[in-house]
């Protein structure tokens, strides 16, 4: 990581250079296990945006206090604390999404992703710059995750957001029922990995 | 063969790299079978017209409809994938996506919606054989992987079977059979033993006659095509198994012959089985890979839940068979080379 990067760099670099999901291989779980439909992901993404953007406040704050041998144990702990307020909202406003998703709200915990960012930001840098990042890559993983559902939900029940997009007298017998269950999770992320790295490949070759 | 010399050598230059009056420099082998891809596709394709020849006389338009369908798919993926790694399209005409195509097609039910057919043969070529680099380099069959992801994408489609016009009573417009396979599974009449060997009961495009698959199949291992070792022992370690089974529980289970005159097992013993990509290259291995086939064929047929289980086993033996390799990988002469 460059030494002196802008606020807008560190943001922009989540999304797009290094996207957690689509680039880093970060967060896999996630992305294969909750992108069936748009909204799962959305809620996903907005779970784990609001936790990555809190913890990288916090241990930003707090790194001048931070004893480097217990820094992992501060990170999981700040972590846990806004998992755990994230699942309980989710529970309390949005009890449906939260039943689908399951486990995968308090397994934010140990999403690589956001320890990641806490141990290479946040913690050597400022409150502005971290939150810069903490969106960024926020941003870039509700993008991935948001990709992935469309597509899954699109051919796999042939709706968007619950609306019929596809022909629903087609769709209704014709589903591609693999995109909605785990082998169309990982058939979906390679195809879109692929993509992205043969975009950036060409981008290096044109650049 | 020492690895040092082995590897200063340049690789095998094409003819056309031929040296100034006309001698072939290269690397051994110096004597060719004249085998080429689109010769032994040709021949695997002439093995396999018995079998189109009856799935056109029991199914008639929807035999040459599907076929024409799941090799369009596999052509279609195969130009794409080579225009994506802006490759010569040399793969679309060695005959390779052809065959792909034509063997799913022959495992497919004849019911089955064309549009479905073609989405399998992109898919086969596609996720089976394009991502892994193209042919020669596939890890899994790709007729195999399309016919899995048609199961999982369409698990009803796949398995409805509707009898065409040598089957229906006439009169009748379309009645509903279930397999050989479906009935043993649930102890229903079983269909005679000369309708199984000739092939009039329900079934796959190309897998209810067993004679015609026997005669393409022989015919293969004949020309050196297709090596005899796991036909052999794929039909002997399935009709055991199902032999000693019948043995154990004679009403549950029907005989070997029921077995391996049913269902996918004479087409796959000599069409899919015989793979050169996905199966091991050395004589054991071979043998071991049969035998495994077989046995997870019986496997699933008799405890799966699935009434045939020639896709799985197919599949579940390509990844193993990275590991039958290293162990059946022969002693060269003067002893061990360290990898």
């Amino acid at each position: 990581m460059a030494a002196e990067t802008g606020n807008l760099e560190q943001f922009k670099t989540g999304i797009l250079d290094n996207n957690p999901v689509l680039v880093q291989l970060l967060g896999m779980c996630p992305a294969l296990a909750v992108t069936n439909s748009v909204e799962n992901a959305l809620v996903m993404g907005g779970a784990a945006t609001f936790v990555v953007v809190m913890s990288n406040l916090i241990t930003s704050l707090l790194r001048n206090l931070i004893k480097p041998h217990v820094r992992i144990l501060i990170f999981t702990l700040t972590i846990a604390t806004f998992v755990t307020i994230a699942d309980l909202f989710l529970k309390a406003y949005l009890f449906k999404v939260s039943q689908a998703i399951g486990a995968f709200i308090p397994l934010i915990i140990v999403n690589c992703m956001i320890i990641c960012r806490a141990e290479v930001v946040a913690i050597k840098n400022g409150v502005g710059k971290s939150l810069a990042d903490a969106f960024g890559i926020g941003i870039g993983f509700t993008l991935s995750l948001l990709t992935l559902g469309i597509i899954r939900e699109i051919l796999g029940s042939g709706t968007f957001l619950n609306y019929q997009v596809l022909p629903k007298t087609v769709w209704d017998t014709h589903a591609w029922i693999i995109m909605i269950l785990p082998p169309g999770a990982f058939l979906t992320l390679g195809v879109v990995v692929g993509v992205v790295n043969y975009m950036r490949e060409r981008g290096k070759v044109g650049a | 063969m020492s690895d040092a010399t082995n590897a200063a050598k340049p690789a095998a230059l094409p003819i056309k790299d031929a040296g100034p009056r006309g001698f072939l420099v290269s690397s051994p082998p110096h004597l060719a079978a004249g085998a080429t891809t689109q010769r032994i596709m040709f021949e695997v394709l002439l093995a396999m017209l018995p079998l189109f020849g009856f799935a056109l006389y029991m199914f008639r338009l929807s035999a040459i409809v599907l076929t024409v369908a799941t090799i369009a798919g596999a052509l279609a993926a195969e130009a794409l994938g080579n225009l994506m790694r802006k490759r010569d399209q040399s793969s679309v005409y060695d005959g390779s996506a052809i065959v792909t195509g034509a063997i799913l097609a022959f495992s497919l039910p004849p019911s089955l919606n064309p549009y479905m057919a073609f989405l399998g043969g992109m898919v086969g070529i596609a996720l089976g054989k394009i991502v892994f680099g193209g042919i020669g380099n596939n890890l899994f069959n790709p007729a195999m992987v399309g016919r899995a992801f048609l199961m999982i994408c369409f698990p009803a489609a796949l398995v409805s079977f509707t009898p065409t016009a040598p089957m229906t009573a006439a009169g009748v417009d379309a009645t509903t059979m279930a397999t050989p396979l479906y009935a043993a599974a649930k102890q229903m009449d079983l269909p005679s033993m000369s309708a199984l060997w000739l092939g009039n009961t329900g079934g796959c495009l190309g897998e209810t006659s067993a004679i015609a698959a026997l005669i393409g199949g022989l015919y293969l291992v004949i020309r050196g095509v297709a090596d005899w070792r796991q036909p052999l022992a794929l039909l002997l370690t399935a009709g055991i198994f199902a032999q000693i089974a019948h043995w154990i529980a004679p009403d549950a289970h029907p005989g070997a012959t029921f077995h391996l005159t049913s269902g996918a097992m004479m087409f796959g013993a000599f069409f899919i089985a015989t793979d050169y990509v996905g199966a091991p290259v050395n004589p054991w291995g071979r043998l071991i890979f049969g035998a495994g086939v077989g046995l997870l064929v019986m496997v699933i047929r008799l405890f799966g839940a699935y009434p045939e289980g020639f896709m799985f086993a197919i599949l579940i033996m390509n990844s193993l068979t990275p590991v039958i390799e290293r162990v059946t990988t022969p002693t060269p002469f003067g002893g061990k080379v360290e990898a």
